[in-house]
């Protein structure tokens, strides 16, 4: 328990960084020589995207990292980063559409990437559904690491079968950010954001942890035969999801 | 007794109660039935859009009543604790995974034979061109689906029943198997050219049955520990 202190700096961290990629974006970047002042867009949505691949990845190393330690404490690093993930890759996909609308006349195109994040997205929703259905906390862990693991093994096989259903081998789709060329203001801004994003995931999973951790700890005392004793002793065993109800 | 061995012991108990009872067959030809007229309603009658999108009907079919098999395959084991009975048998959990998988894409085998014949009909798809590449989709297809299945048909055996979980995780866990399938069918029925791509799609399939009948092996266990 290092604690509230900690949060709240890095929470204040997380909105300065925020002000400081919404200055790079809306102020320092020039507007793009095609796309104008659209392209103020892409220092959002680009973060957002990364944010998802982050999150869930974080949560299929959580899943492995709970099987095999059996520590309460990797899956409620899962469960934090999942609902983190799909809040970020929906915003991703609307950044997506609201950018798609005046760049490419339409909100929604069936281009790989676009539909690998919107099954990405319905992947973890049911992950998220899976949580809630188990009784026991150890069960709901446990079933929910596998889903985790396998819902992110799946997603190569998803992005390369919908790649070829585009059309067979053909190459990766246009890109948007042809690299070397960007203006470094444009790089700078994008990094930025990149930045803010990150910490502002490291800041909404503390919170999140907290609230797990919480969540776990009244679970325990409502269900620990030693009612009014420290908890705190259940908890560093990691054996608060075990606890069975004893009435 | 062998992995092989307990999973042959699986498989053969789940297709004898299906032999016995038809529970799952009962309620999945049925509603295979129910959507492909559904979709030839919704679709009109115009022959040429039915032709083209029998592909994809005939893949959607088979996606969706499969969802009705799998429940079923879990159902019987949460009735009169059979799953407890089976997790204190020495069987290996593993045998358990690949029996049930085993057994419904037996099931769903007949299922899709069953549709195919039901969608050249209703919708005028001709099977003539390749019928060594569309035996190999699907054949590949069901066993991707089978181990998916058999895999997350442990949550319709929760206690708070809510099944609707089930196809809201499998469905799209099972996309690339509705995208290869789609292609490899329509590339040997609609368009009858470019085999080659339909050997990529089925080489796609197999890619995915090892990834999930080597994910399920590994992991089916921690499933049902309890």
């Amino acid at each position: 328990m290092t604690g509230r202190r900690g949060e709240h700096v890095l929470a204040w961290v997380a909105l300065a960084s925020l002000a400081a990629s919404a200055v790079m974006s809306l102020v320092v970047s020039p507007p793009d020589a095609s796309q104008g002042q659209l392209v103020r867009l892409m220092y959002i949505h680009v973060p957002a995207a990364w944010l998802a691949y982050l999150a869930f990845g974080v949560v299929f190393v959580a899943s492995i990292a709970y099987l095999t330690t059996k520590k309460t404490r990797w899956d409620r690093v899962a469960a934090a980063s999942a609902e983190v993930g799909v809040l970020f890759t929906a915003l991703a996909i609307v950044l997506g559409s609201l950018w798609g609308k005046p760049v490419w006349g339409t909100y929604w195109t069936w281009d790989p990437r676009l539909t690998t994040t919107a099954i990405l997205l319905l992947i973890y929703v049911g992950y998220l559904a899976v949580r809630r259905l188990p009784d026991s906390p150890a069960r709901r862990a446990r079933w929910a690491a596998v889903v985790g693991i396998v819902g992110f093994a799946d997603v190569p096989i998803v992005q390369l079968s919908v790649v070829w259903w585009r059309g067979l081998h053909q190459g990766a789709t246009i890109r948007l950010l042809a690299k070397p060329t960007i203006s470094p203001l444009m790089l700078a801004a994008l990094l930025t954001g990149v930045a803010a994003f990150t910490i502002t995931y490291v800041s909404l999973m503390t919170l999140r942890l907290r609230v797990g951790r919480l969540e776990d700890r009244a679970r325990a005392e409502a269900l620990s035969p030693r009612v009014g004793q420290p908890v705190e002793t259940l908890l560093s065993e990691g054996a608060v999801g075990e606890v069975p109800a004893r009435g | 007794m062998t992995l092989v061995r307990q999973t042959f012991l699986m498989a053969r108990k789940d297709l004898r109660i299906e032999v016995r009872g038809r529970y799952a067959m009962g309620a999945a030809l049925p509603f295979a039935g129910t959507l492909l007229i559904a979709f030839g309603l919704s679709l009109g009658p115009g022959r040429t859009l039915l032709q083209q999108a029998a592909p994809g009907l005939l893949w959607l079919a088979v996606l969706f009543s499969s969802v009705l098999s799998f429940r079923q395959a879990y159902q019987s084991e949460g009735e009169d604790g059979a799953l407890e009975g089976l997790l204190l048998a020495p069987v290996d959990k593993a045998a358990v995974f690949l029996g049930k998988a085993v057994a419904v894409v037996l099931q769903l085998l007949v299922l899709e034979a069953i549709v195919i014949l039901l969608v050249a009909a209703l919708f005028g798809l001709s099977l003539g061109h390749q019928p060594a590449v569309l035996a190999g989709a699907f054949v590949l297809g069901t066993i991707g689906l089978g181990a998916v299945g058999s895999l997350f048909g442990v949550l319709n055996e929760s206690p708070r029943a809510r099944e609707s979980v089930f196809p809201l995780l499998v469905l799209p866990l099972a996309t690339p198997i509705l995208v290869a399938g789609v292609k490899a069918t329509s590339l040997v029925t609609v368009s009858q050219a470019a085999e080659r791509g339909a050997t990529s799609w089925l080489g796609l399939l197999v890619a995915f049955d090892l990834v999930f009948i080597a994910a399920g092996t590994l992991v089916f266990g921690y499933l049902l520990e309890d």
